[in-house]
């Protein structure tokens, strides 16, 4: 019975990965070709690969009894997971359109990766449990999302905003949207994501409280964390009260979003420490 | 058998000074209906005015009508026959048909592809539907209209390059802050260039126009025209603090904006972007303030340079747009020419005779027991059937009344025995 939930699982990430790349394939067309139909289509298919993936990680975790973010394949997933609903959140809110075309990049990636990585079967762990474990991965993984597609709509606004101040429109001067408006979703989408970011540190700590004993253990990925928090704590700082809007805003975001990779993988790969039970 | 006649005046045959005489006001159109409606000879009619053309659409009961028309036009605008005669063109059939596509297709727009125009014919649509001036034949040809001008606009690029200096600014700033209606514009110099710059923004509403002039006397005149303010010419600096597009147009040697005046007036603004339209020759704005962030310039050489190649794209898309109202041309005819009463006739008897021979042969191939004789009796009555169930429709069409709408009936015939391959309109 397990065995077959954990087949059905797999199955479920396989279509959902194709699905993205479907997705990612009809977001090209879309950048070249302009026409609705071929975005609203791209659209459902990442909607459906949500749903599809959602399942597939619902059924892993009833299987094994325990939130999938037991190895690297099953965190990644899970990320993947977060950025696709975040997309969908976001590309609802703004009907950014062009947004998908990155979303469905950075989602086609991920999965290939996930498909690529042996997904090394690993003991279930007692501590990676309970209420403040749920809400710190949750809120993490959401909060990174949303500044995932922060630098998504930063990487379009130094697109554009690159062919206007060379007074060279070209191919993208019409495929993407005012420079206003990227900077309003790219905006929108930090404060949204550092919000979920602060509050997912604070269960962290929480969280490593209950287990540890204590807030604070000078982990890594504790450090790395708290230097994430810090930049964008910076560039919203410095928007208020420096005018760091636009260009700056769009590369910080991008350099934001760097760390955030680093932090989520780079500090387990590279320099170990307590969260590495999740990237095995 | 109807025909279609148009007579205008637009950009191309008629200065401007002349189009404002000829243009309609919205109650002139009224009363322009109106006249058509009740002219002897006149069986339908349609009357559309903008700033750039006037053209009167009709059908003649009899004749062409064209001399009445002129001698309507020149007493409803109170201006002397010759004085527009000359500007005048005048189509008929087919012409007429093409030209109202093309106009309605925004190929015949001062601004090739501007969007406007199929909104504003759409209007002068329903007013002379609603004045109960149109009828059967105009109205389905300007549901054509609209849908070669939909066809247009969706699968060429026509609407989608700037070919004028003014348009390509106003897209600029549209892909720079998305929403105008926010903006504020301010105007460096009062000259005739930058009066042109604001009318075109104006159709975009923008919030608010500020008009800063060396001579504060032409500023206060323009600002007034525009419902704006007018300021010193030494408070420019001060008022970047406000405004998001400076339009610059002074007859100035020097540059009236430095890179350091935008530097600090930056800080103030909290870095809000900002769009530098620099239409003056030599130069007003400093070029290397495009250099600060969120600060852009351009300057006229920077605008013509797109306006060309957006220019050259567009050449090719004319090309396939003409023939889409080429096609819409040949449909309409096609339409018309079945709106006789001889093909509907034909059509009706053709459509009934395949229909029972269809049904005959499917009853008849299930009753093997009749003999030869019976099927040939069987046969002869559903005939029978069929042609004197037409009978007096086809007898009611041929008989052609003296007061009696050709068309409408024509078109109401064809429609109740599904005659027309339904046509998708806009």
């Amino acid at each position: 019975m397990q065995l077959q939930l954990v087949s059905i699982g797999s199955v479920m990430l396989q279509i959902a990965t194709l699905l993205y790349l479907f997705s990612m394939a009809g977001y090209l067309c879309f950048l070249f070709v302009q026409k609705d139909r071929i975005q609203k289509i791209s659209f459902s298919l990442v909607a459906i690969a949500v749903g599809v993936h959602f399942f597939s990680i619902v059924v892993t975790g009833f299987a094994a009894k325990d939130l999938p973010v037991q190895n690297m394949v099953q965190s990644l997933s899970l990320a993947a997971l977060a950025f696709g609903c975040m997309f969908l959140y976001f590309q609802y809110r703004f009907n950014l359109k062009i947004l998908g075309l990155f979303a469905s990049i950075f989602l086609s990636i991920l999965m290939l990766v996930v498909m690529l990585i042996p997904d090394t079967p690993v003991a279930s762990n007692e501590i990676l449990r309970g209420f403040w474990f749920i809400a710190h991965i949750v809120l993490i993984f959401t909060g990174d999302a949303a500044l995932g597609l922060a630098c998504g709509a930063g990487i379009l606004y130094l697109l554009q905003e690159q062919g206007i101040k060379a007074k060279t429109p070209g191919f993208f001067f019409k495929r993407l949207p005012s420079l206003d408006f990227l900077d309003d979703v790219s905006y929108t989408c930090i404060t949204t994501g550092f919000t979920l970011l602060t509050f997912g540190l604070v269960t962290g700590f929480i969280y490593a409280k209950t287990v540890w004993g204590r807030f604070w253990s000078w982990d890594f990925k504790e450090v790395f964390s708290i230097g994430t928090w810090l930049v964008y704590a910076a560039l919203l700082h410095f928007r208020f009260h420096a005018g760091w809007r636009g260009r700056k805003s769009a590369i910080m975001t991008i350099i934001g979003f760097v760390i955030i990779i680093f932090t989520f993988l780079g500090v387990n790969i590279f320099l170990g420490g307590h969260h590495q039970e999740f990237t095995k | 058998m109807s025909n279609i006649f148009l007579i205008g005046a637009n950009h191309k045959t008629a200065p401007v000074e002349l189009r404002e005489k000829l243009s309609f006001t919205a109650e002139e159109i009224l009363g322009a209906l109106e006249y058509l409606k009740t002219a002897p000879h006149i069986k339908e009619g349609l009357v559309f005015s903008t700033c750039n053309r006037m053209e009167i659409l009709y059908i003649p009961e009899a004749g062409d009508q064209v001399e009445a028309m002129i001698q309507f036009i020149s007493q409803h605008k109170k201006i002397a026959v010759s004085e527009f005669r000359s500007a005048l063109y005048i189509h008929e059939g087919d012409e007429a048909i093409r030209h109202l596509f093309q106009v309605s297709s925004s190929l015949d727009s001062m601004m090739v592809g501007e969007p406007q125009i199929l909104g504003q014919i759409k209007k002068a649509y329903v007013v002379a539907l609603e004045e109960g001036a149109s009828g059967v034949l105009l109205n389905r040809m300007m549901h054509k209209a609209f849908s070669v001008a939909k066809r247009v606009r969706k699968e060429t690029g026509i609407g989608d390059n700037a070919v004028s200096i003014s348009y390509a600014a106003i897209e600029l700033a549209n892909k720079i802050f998305g929403d105008l209606s926010s903006k504020s514009v301010m105007l460096l110099g009062a000259g005739e260039m930058a009066e042109l710059a604001v009318e075109h923004l104006m159709s975009h509403n923008v919030k608010q126009i500020i008009v800063a002039n060396r001579t504060f006397k032409n500023a206060l005149a323009l600002a007034q025209k525009f419902k704006g303010q007018a300021i010193q010419f030494e408070e420019r600096e001060e008022a970047l603090k406000d405004v998001d597009i400076i339009i610059s147009s002074t007859g100035a040697r020097e540059y009236v904006l430095t890179q350091i005046q935008v530097k600090r007036a930056m800080k103030k603004r909290h870095h809000n972007t900002i769009f530098f339209i620099d239409i003056a020759v030599p130069r007003d704005i400093d070029p290397k303030i495009n250099k600060v962030s969120n600060a852009y310039v351009y300057d006229i050489d920077d605008l013509k340079s797109i306006v060309e190649t957006n220019i050259a794209q567009r050449e090719q898309e004319t090309i396939k747009a003409a023939r889409f109202v080429e096609e819409g041309v040949l449909t309409f005819r096609k339409w018309m020419d079945s709106l006789s009463i001889v093909p509907t006739i034909k059509s009706i008897n053709d459509k009934m005779t395949t229909i029972v021979e269809m049904e005959f042969n499917k009853t008849i191939s299930s009753l093997t027991h009749l003999s030869c004789e019976d099927i040939e009796a069987v046969r002869r009555m559903t005939q029978a059937i069929a042609t004197r169930t037409i009978h007096d429709p086809i007898r009611f069409l041929r008989n052609t009344g003296d007061h009696r709408d050709d068309s409408l009936y024509l078109n109401v015939t064809r429609q109740l025995f599904g005659l027309d391959i339904p046509e998708k309109d806009g």
